[in-house]
């Protein structure tokens, strides 16, 4: 009998704070942006750099009083590199932690995997770094602060005839990215429009280690620029491979490019190469000076593209929720979708009819061991 | 022409990779009727004790701290494929479990290895330090590496040290017994167990070495790293005819020409497809392989 009483006191004790947690509903106190990143694994570098951007707008944001006389909190999830993960972590931001907005992802495939969750729950996808043209296609929903493959892979398209001179290009893409076989296309329509000549296209899956095969392939045909619109650590060991058999024409690459890893991996043979990207540190204009002295004071190192674009995402991001007034989605949205000649550190952001940036493209050349700002291509 | 063979000369540093690994398989094989799913990560493992002794050495690029790196990768892999044996299989092995129950073993040993390298090393791929630094021949129009000429050198090199420890020593000797007739070599008074560890021991050096030798090539190691090459080793050993020796070297660089060979000529998108296919055709259609013995299977 006694046990019973034990028993049934503990079963209601149970009970009564499961029913107050339930119904207790406290006023919001910090507005809440829910950030989603690959801190870990393949693109840990990337996730990195934004994670630092973002924080140091955020800092910002809330030095200056926050957003409509709140702070603003983030709510940052790892999704390992994976798209499974991020299916999941954005679930439970949607769901569980009903944020009004999300920031991320940071490469298109995982980010196309995510917008239409993003879109059913009507809940504004603000991508800092996802160039695939399809992805704001998802819906009305999602935007993003970058430029998309498309200008890309034309700009750099452009830059490699009319500054390099090429009229031959190799090309070789990671058949398993959404990024590289959309910059490889645009590149390739441009290259040709303009007099130029593939002369040979070969691919590649994300995690291989062994690229000397297509490397050779291309080698025999005898290109003067070869387009290599990969990530970071498969772009660190084509272009050291690439040398090693002896190949003298220039490479070429996209922001995937743009992580300290590529260096570390090629070294020496990095020496040379260029890719566009977002954003240079060495561009002259006071704001993204200071912004480099800033980011250098808190982390001790100099910003790359994704860390301004992780900054610029977060400061749209509250300009946006400032001029609606608001955190409901729908009026969030339809501002972010009239931003115009936002002055960012990545340059000026318009946001386009297709939620797409319009921006100009930077192009870094490796000289002595380090990226140097070499032009910039406007849209 | 020259682009033929340099394509032969890429695919042949890949081949002496996947033989060196499909050895292992086919030794355990040949001894227990095991498929050891956990020799890739043996392999993988052995890459990473290098990476770990090749970070502490002052001058990573003179001849003893090469020698050094490469010891230690085989060292370590021997006495972690020993562990396997004796905490994984030898108990089931002597009670005659069914083969099943072993394999189930060998894909839980698999997973925990991989999961203990996320652990320590994180997902993150690393760069191995570039202990021999790469340079670049030219003949006629082919080039290569001194990198790759190591790679294909030295594995013929242990390829040949291996038949010879096999045909000519007192427990290579006794392995053939072992694998030939486990009751009766036993009953003869050969140390079933002892060969056993000599065998796993022998199988996980050679892994260990292969190891270090992709994480110079390529350079770049990752704790998943021996799941594909170990599949195709695998693939190699069947290829070969699974439980021969010869047969596990001739398979592992038949399969590395013909994925170099397939990625050249048609599509790098088919070539993982294709040692998949060649296990599926070899199963269906010559299931002893290029150089196994057509034993009916006792009942």
């Amino acid at each position: 009998m006694k046990k019973l009483i034990i028993y049934s006191l503990v079963f209601f004790v149970i009970v009564g704070i499961l029913l107050t947690g339930c119904g207790k509903k406290t006023e919001e106190r910090n507005i809440k942006i829910g950030v989603i990143l690959p801190l870990t694994g393949q693109l840990s570098t990337f996730g990195q750099s934004v994670r630092k951007g973002v924080e140091l707008a955020l800092e910002e944001v809330n030095r200056e009083g926050g957003v409509l006389g709140k702070k603003v909190e983030l709510i940052i999830e790892d999704d390992e590199s994976k798209t499974d993960t991020a299916q999941t972590v954005v679930t439970k931001l949607l769901t569980k932690d009903r944020v009004p907005l999300i920031i991320g992802e940071v490469i298109s495939s995982i980010t196309l995997a995510v917008a239409p969750l993003c879109q059913r729950y009507k809940v504004p996808l603000i991508t800092p770094s996802a160039t695939n043209a399809d992805v704001t296609r998802t819906g009305d929903y999602i935007f993003r602060t970058c430029f998309i493959d498309d200008f890309q892979g034309s700009a750099l398209a452009r830059f490699a005839i009319e500054s390099l001179k090429a009229k031959r290009a190799g090309i070789l893409k990671d058949v398993k990215s959404d990024y590289s076989i959309g910059l490889a296309s645009a590149f390739a329509k441009t290259f040709k429009e303009m007099g130029g000549e593939v002369v040979n296209e070969q691919a590649y899956a994300a995690g291989d280690t062994d690229f000397r095969t297509q490397l050779t392939s291309i080698k025999a045909s005898n290109p003067d620029i070869i387009f290599i619109p990969g990530y970071y650590n498969e772009v660190g060991l084509i272009i050291r491979q690439a040398r090693e058999l002896s190949i003298k024409a220039n490479l070429l690459g996209g922001d995937g490019w743009d992580s300290p890893r590529v260096l570390e991996i090629a070294g020496a043979s990095a020496e040379g190469t260029y890719y566009g990207t977002h954003f240079s540190p060495l561009e002259k204009s006071p704001q993204v000076q200071e912004f480099v002295s800033v980011f250098k004071q808190k982390y001790n190192e100099e910003p790359d593209a994704l860390a301004a674009l992780g900054y610029d995402t977060l400061k749209l991001v509250c300009s946006a929720i400032k001029r609606a007034g608001t955190t409901e989605g729908q009026k969030v949205r339809d501002e972010l979708a009239q931003t115009k000649n936002f002055a960012g550190v990545t340059g000026e952001i318009t946001i386009d009819e297709n939620r797409n940036a319009r921006k100009p493209l930077v192009i870094l050349k490796i000289e002595k061991g380090k990226p140097t700002y070499f032009i910039s291509i406007k849209p | 022409m020259s682009l033929f063979f340099q394509q032969l000369i890429n695919g042949l540093a890949w081949g002496g990779i996947y033989a060196l690994i499909a050895i292992g398989y086919t030794m355990v094989y040949g001894i227990m009727q095991l498929i050891n799913f956990a020799h890739g990560d043996v392999f993988m493992a052995g890459a990473f004790a290098g990476y770990v002794i090749a970070q502490l050495l002052p001058d990573k690029s003179s001849l003893p701290s090469v020698i050094l790196v490469f010891l230690s990768a085989m060292l370590f892999s021997t006495f972690l494929g020993i562990l396997i044996e004796r905490l994984g299989y030898r108990s089931l092995w002597k009670k005659n479990a069914p083969r099943l129950s072993l394999l189930i073993v060998a894909v839980a040993i698999s997973l925990l290895l991989e999961n203990v390298g996320l652990m320590i090393f994180g997902a993150a791929p690393r760069s191995f330090p570039s202990i021999i630094p790469s340079r670049s021949f030219s003949l006629g129009s082919i080039s290569f590496t001194n990198i790759q000429v190591i790679v294909i050198l030295s594995s013929l090199v242990l390829m040949v040290a291996l038949q010879l420890i096999v045909m000519r020593t007192k427990m290579g000797r006794a392995m053939r017994a072992v694998a030939e007739d486990s009751e009766m070599s036993a009953l003869l008074g050969i140390p079933r167990e002892r060969i056993l560890s000599f065998t796993f021991a022998l199988g996980s050096a050679l892994a260990g070495v292969a190891g270090v030798m992709v994480a110079i090539y390529t350079p770049q190691i990752n704790p998943l790293m021996g799941i594909l090459p170990g599949l195709k080793a695998f693939v190699s050993a069947v290829l070969g005819g699974i439980g021969s020796i010869p047969g596990a070297m001739l398979g592992g660089f038949v399969l590395g020409e013909a994925e170099t060979l397939v990625s050249a000529y048609i599509s790098s998108s088919y070539r993982d497809l294709l040692a998949f296919l060649i296990l599926i055709f070899v199963l269906l259609f010559l299931p002893s392989g290029l150089l196994g013995k057509g034993v009916a299977e006792k009942l």
